[in-house]
């Protein structure tokens, strides 16, 4: 048996070892191949428009192969002819190579658009795969928009793409910005939201933002007409319809959540759509009348419900919006010297660290105090009777659990808590019914320690204290505690072969 | 339709939707068909601060309330929409109820 684990490890250790060696190998190319696209610039395809065959001048605005390209979009009369030289001469920039990013930009490179950048600081991961359409399995460990831009060169050599290496910062975003007529908000998370959606009204840039998780996406086209600020004909920006943050506490990302891929996919497709339909929009006439414009809308998909999509109306520009308001707080030079402090306003996530040292066990620990019991036991085998309870989601708990876990999500447990300041004293369920979800052997008299399992540590500390709130341990009586690090140390400590999702 | 000297007012039904997110406070259901009095005990007509009130108190199994409330209001990153429009083109929370009214809550997501 040990002979065959070493080898194991031994393996296992090699395959790391070797995996982030191509990942630095992957990212050296990427920078190589940069350097020989920018010293044969002079011959890209860009530089030789409208010069036909022979290098003459063409009578015609696009390359024969551009209208064989682009014919079947062109014949289309809201695009024609003028919609696609309106693509040709777009800089378009998403923020985000990610779920949304990938499809938008997948249609915005196949529709012409002339210049795509792309601004991502991650890098390919294996749980990306299954809705960044762009990434490839070859490409985990690379640089998401390098990632991309490779899959795109093969879609449509034509376009000219700049990718960004690195997450959005305020200093930076204003400068990246101005280089691009629209931009598209494809990230993850509420902080760069407003910085995207701040730095966009401020050079008057139209903005597409949308997000998914789980199984609903939203979609709003933001600041468009992109009026200065106190013009009121202006369309609304993010802090209009949002002026203040969510909590962050509920914030859930597309990790902890889930996502399933069609359904970010058709939001960032939508992110693509609108954005063709901003660029390709006729323009206002020599009468100075305004094109006929849809009021500010967002658009709902929700993929269980019926029907598929809604749109709702939304407000105007708010009379005393931070940024897009006469009355506006928020200028560039607030967000470059950082007095506008997007992680302060959006604040950060409170990792629960509850519970002393002395009520959490790492995984290693757990096991010494409770031997596995070898197979073909008697489940009465246990060394010492104790009780595991793993507060995942039920789908979470169904992918992989332990033997003789118990299943109590903690959604769950917070649900039916009454908080401590009303209703039941600390420790004393006597005389009200103590909470369905708790097993009848908990409440037992029983003082056989009870361990709480989550997947990452955070959950299984918040439901620890709960318990002890309500009492089960009996002023200290029964031990309860819960396992440090969850299924994640679980699997570094105990089980490599713990499935890790 | 209402008779003004007996006090009586025909109850107003309603439809309440949560998304986002949110339908997990609401017993994970995403449509609620709900009845409100016509008329409120100090004679005015129920607006959505009631609504919000009346959801809390009846509708709302979860003991999470600050993830739908705080400080009396619908927490920062829900929309409310009436019929659907935002509220906020309706006359928030002092819009009166009207029989058949849709009102939808929707937790603003973040991921992409």
């Amino acid at each position: 048996m040990g002979k065959d684990e070493n080898t194991c490890a031994t393996l296992r250790a090699e395959i790391a070892a070797t995996e982030a060696q191509l990942a630095r190998l992957k990212r050296d190319l990427v920078s190589a191949e940069d350097r020989a696209v920018a010293n044969s610039e002079s011959t890209s395809p860009a530089a030789n428009r409208n010069k036909g065959q022979n290098g003459s001048e063409s009578p015609w605005p696009l390359l024969q192969e551009e209208y064989g390209r682009y014919g079947r979009q062109m014949i289309v009369s809201q695009v024609g002819l003028p919609g696609q030289l309106k693509l040709r001469s777009a800089k378009v920039l998403l923020v985000g190579a990610g779920g949304l990013g990938c499809p938008a930009a997948q249609y915005l490179a196949g529709a012409g658009v002339g210049t795509l950048g792309l601004i991502d600081g991650d890098t390919v991961e294996i749980s990306n795969l299954h809705r960044q359409v762009l990434h490839r399995s070859r490409n985990v460990g690379k640089y998401k928009v390098d990632s991309a831009i490779e899959s795109l060169r093969e879609l449509n050599p034509l376009v000219t793409y700049i990718p960004h290496r690195t997450h959005l910062t305020p200093d930076a975003a204003p400068s990246i910005f101005n280089e691009y007529d629209i931009i598209l908000d494809c990230t993850d998370n509420p902080a760069t939201r407003y910085l995207i959606s701040d730095t966009a009204v401020l050079l008057g840039k139209p903005l597409v933002s949308a997000s998914a998780l789980r199984t609903e996406g939203q979609l709003m086209v933001l600041n468009y007409p992109p009026r200065p600020p106190g013009d009121k004909d202006g369309g609304p920006c993010y802090r209009c319809v949002f002026p203040k943050p969510p909590p962050a506490d509920s914030v859930v990302s597309c990790a902890d959540g889930g996502i399933m891929g069609p359904v970010v996919g058709t939001m960032g497709v939508l992110q693509a759509l609108e954005a063709i339909k901003v660029i390709t929009a006729p323009d206002v006439d020599a009468l100075n009348q305004t094109p006929h414009q849809d009021p500010p809308a967002l658009h709902i998909f929700s993929a269980y419900s019926n029907p598929l999509f809604r749109t709702i109306r939304l407000r105007s520009r708010r009379i005393n919006c931070a940024v897009c308001s006469a009355s506006a707080t928020v200028s560039l030079d607030t967000i470059k010297s950082g007095s506008t402090d997007y992680i302060f306003f959006c604040g950060s996530a409170s990792l629960p660290s509850l519970l002393g040292p002395e009520e959490r066990l790492s995984p290693q620990e757990y096991r010494e105090r409770h031997p596995q019991v070898v197979h073909g036991e008697l489940e009465q085998a246990h060394s010492r009777p104790h009780t595991i309870i793993d507060v995942r989601d039920q789908a979470q708990f169904g992918i992989c659990n332990l033997t003789d876990s118990v299943n109590i999500p903690i959604s769950k447990i917070l649900a039916s808590m009454p908080t401590p300041t009303n209703e039941r004293l600390q420790g004393d369920y006597s005389g009200s019914q103590p909470p369905s979800w708790l097993p009848p052997d908990l409440t037992s008299d029983s003082n056989d320690p009870i361990y709480v399992v989550c997947r990452l540590g955070n959950d299984s500390q918040i439901a620890v204290k709960k318990m002890k709130d309500l009492g089960l341990d009996r002023n200290g009586q029964r031990f309860i505690g819960d396992i440090r690090g969850g299924f994640r140390a679980w699997r570094e400590q105990i089980d490599p072969e713990w499935p890790e999702y | 339709m209402t008779d003004p000297t007996s006090g009586s007012v025909a109850p107003i039904p309603i439809t309440v939707e949560f998304t986002g997110g949110l339908e997990i406070l609401f017993s994970n259901e995403r449509k609620h068909k709900i009845t409100v009095p016509g008329r409120l005990d100090d004679g005015s007509q129920p607006n959505i601060s009631y609504l919000l009130r009346y959801l809390v108190d009846n509708l709302m199994k979860d003991q999470r309330k600050e993830l739908f409330i705080m400080e009396d209001n619908v927490r920062p990153g829900i929309l409310v929409l009436i019929n659907d429009a935002d509220w906020e083109l309706e006359g928030e929370e002092a819009y009166e109820l009207q029989p058949g009214d849709n009102i939808v809550f929707v937790s603003t997501l973040h991921g992409g």
